[in-house]
């Protein structure tokens, strides 16, 4: 089972493959990929050197090209595989079904991974890409229960990937447009959710208030820790009841479920946060890297060592962490 | 330029929808989808009382009849349910799921692809045409201008024969979709234990920021719009763009007098204006949803 590591930036990735990751993916400094804010993601010099640093080590380089092409600028896209594809990429992560037609017919013998932003739930989803851009990998989106992804597993004639930790989607990804309804971008149209430049911080009488385009998302209390205004874990009023109507500020980890999904042959877990500093990403690879090699010795008698729950728990979001959909209570 | 009822998004007593459908047969809507499209575990209709009820409005009326089916299919047994509406035999599918569009090739059989697909471009237009796709709705986020750039090229590409093109013009707009319940979650419940408690609120359940403007609807696992999508003062663009049929979501009653105000609007064009506070049409003009251009 690999360990697939976020990296925003060259010391990112330095970091990733240096702390035990087996590949790290990584995106263009435009709009073809999921994570597009400023001074982030590689130009083409930046991209060549993260390439070579990769794999003079033996690691994996998987570009991620997952937002969906625009009607006016499909050659941007277009050019985003030429260029991951012409630094050596191994793999090219990709949702829309255009740009996947496009790399199948141009570079057969370049791996194609369905990327997260497709939403593929389920089998005929998954025979669908398989039938028609001949895929090596799928992956899945945080929506399925751990029995879901068992049975994907054993049926999917295709290898599985799955979010293993990081910032938690509650939507089904590629399938989300609150951000756009709320501010007109999105992740699927410009690669971000919640955008910043249309995030406000406010001291009011009532307390701290977040906004995004004017909309009031969530007021902290002075014993409230503040949280980045994604729009679905703010606090709204259903019928006189405030509450976190979607979702709480939390993160996924599934360090628990390292064994079972080892099991059912998942090929990859990957570790969201090409946003994130290369000290998380230190964090992250490390304590993932150090489960995933104890569960591989012997997974019976695998268990979760606090220190890294601990660990995960202080790079998480509120400082803490859910199974999310995996399993069921959750949904 | 036709005129469609969307799929009921909402989860209604079967009896209500039965009455809806009744009226919908004498309704001014040309083509009329139906079908569950957000949650398999609302069952008041089964897969085989929605197909009882297509062919029934299908005999009765001269009207186009599209089977809706679901957007998040997550369990094999959702997808044996698809299935069997997918190969009915004789009524119009609308896929809203890849995993749909797969069973509609293998069927050899032609569908018309919905708001959930996602199409932002024409390359991706070109592979579900060759699926055999015939209609398309384009996902409710883009734009005027972003579909007349698609159109215009695929009118270059010689392919603007081979498809329909339906608009999302009215109504609540479907905007995301989760595993989990966000209506069993408004009553501190668990979606495994939710008692169907979306058929409490045949309108869904709306979620205001804490200074009381209305911001979703909760509906199940999908979340939509709290303000309704009005492209009133579009129609004749959209005919001009060479649009085919405009979609009226079938929200309530009310979308029957919308049919009507729309066709209306075709032959004697009229300016309206929008109400802030409850209606929207920014997807359409390229900025925030919400806002009215």
């Amino acid at each position: 089972m690999e360990l697939l590591c976020p990296a925003g930036n060259l010391p990112a990735l330095k970091t990733a493959i240096d702390n035990g990751a087996d590949a790290v993916y990584i995106g263009l400094k435009d709009d073809t990929n999921a994570r597009h804010f400023a001074g982030l993601n590689f130009n083409d010099g930046k991209l060549a050197k993260g390439a070579d640093y990769v794999h003079e080590r033996g690691k994996k380089l998987h570009v991620a090209i997952n937002t969906f092409a625009h009607a006016n600028g499909e050659e941007r896209w277009k050019k985003a595989v030429d260029n991951a594809v012409a630094i050596g990429t191994d793999a090219l992560i990709i949702a829309d079904l255009g740009v996947l037609d496009y790399a199948a017919n141009k570079y057969p013998d370049v791996e194609r991974h369905v990327s997260v932003q497709a939403s593929t739930t389920n089998l005929e989803a998954i025979k669908f890409f398989k039938n028609n851009f001949d895929v090596n990998r799928v992956v899945l989106p945080r929506v399925l229960s751990v029995q879901q992804v068992r049975q994907l597993a054993k049926n999917s004639p295709v290898p599985l990937e799955v979010f293993a930790f990081g910032s938690l989607c509650i939507m089904a990804e590629g399938r989300c447009y609150l951000s756009s309804y709320m501010t007109g971008e999105s992740p699927n149209t410009v690669g971000a959710c919640s955008p910043a430049k249309y995030v406000r911080w406010q001291e009011t009488e009532q307390g701290l208030e977040s906004r995004l385009n004017d909309v009031l998302i969530d007021r902290y209390q002075e014993d409230e820790n503040a949280g980045y205004p994604t729009l679905c874990k703010g606090r709204f009023d259903v019928d006189g009841d405030v509450y976190h109507a979607l979702e709480e500020p939390t993160s996924l980890n599934t360090l628990e479920l390292i064994p079972e999904l080892m099991a059912m042959g998942i090929v990859s877990v990957k570790i969201e946060g090409r946003q994130r500093s290369p000290a998380y990403v230190e964090q992250v690879a490390k304590t993932w890297r150090m489960a995933i090699d104890r569960c591989k010795q012997s997974a019976g008698d695998f268990q979760v060592d606090g220190a890294w729950m601990k660990t995960l728990a202080n790079l998480s979001e509120g400082s803490q962490t859910t199974l999310g959909a995996y399993h069921r209570k959750w949904q | 330029m036709k005129f469609s009822l969307g799929p009921n998004l909402f989860f209604w007593p079967k009896t209500d929808v039965e009455q809806f459908y009744q009226q919908a047969k004498t309704s001014s809507a040309d083509i009329i989808y139906l079908g569950e499209t957000v949650c398999s575990k609302r069952r008041e209709l089964r897969a085989k009382d929605w197909l009882g009820l297509g062919r029934e409005l299908a005999q009765d009326t001269n009207k186009q009849i599209v089977m809706s089916t679901m957007t998040l299919l997550e369990s094999p047994a959702e997808i044996v349910t698809l299935k069997k509406l997918c190969d009915n035999g004789d009524l119009l599918v609308e896929a809203n799921d890849l995993s749909a569009v797969q069973i509609m090739h293998d069927l050899a059989m032609p569908f018309v692809a919905g708001p959930a697909i996602n199409c932002y471009n024409l390359s991706t237009l070109k592979v579900l045409i060759k699926q055999g796709m015939t209609r398309w709705l384009m996902p409710v986020e883009l734009s005027g201008d972003w579909l007349k750039t698609i159109l215009a090229q695929a009118v270059d590409e010689n392919i603007r024969d081979k498809f329909e093109c339906e608009v999302f013009s009215w109504g609540y707009l479907p905007l995301a979709y989760s595993a989990r319940c966000f209506t069993a979650r408004s009553e501190d419940r668990a979606k495994d234990d939710c008692q169907y408690c979306c058929i409490n609120y045949p309108q869904g359940r709306k979620m205001n920021s804490r200074e009381g403007e209305q911001v979703f609807v909760l509906n199940g696992i999908q979340t939509m719009s709290a303000y309704q999508y009005n492209l009133i003062n579009e129609v004749a663009q959209l005919n001009d763009m060479g649009v085919d049929i405009l979609r009226i979501s079938a929200d309530s009653e009310k979308a029957f007098t919308q049919l009507d105000k729309f066709k209306t609007q075709l032959s004697t064009p009229t300016k309206h204006t929008l109400a802030t506070d409850k209606e929207c049409n920014g997807f359409w003009h390229q900025i925030a949803g919400m806002s009215v251009a």
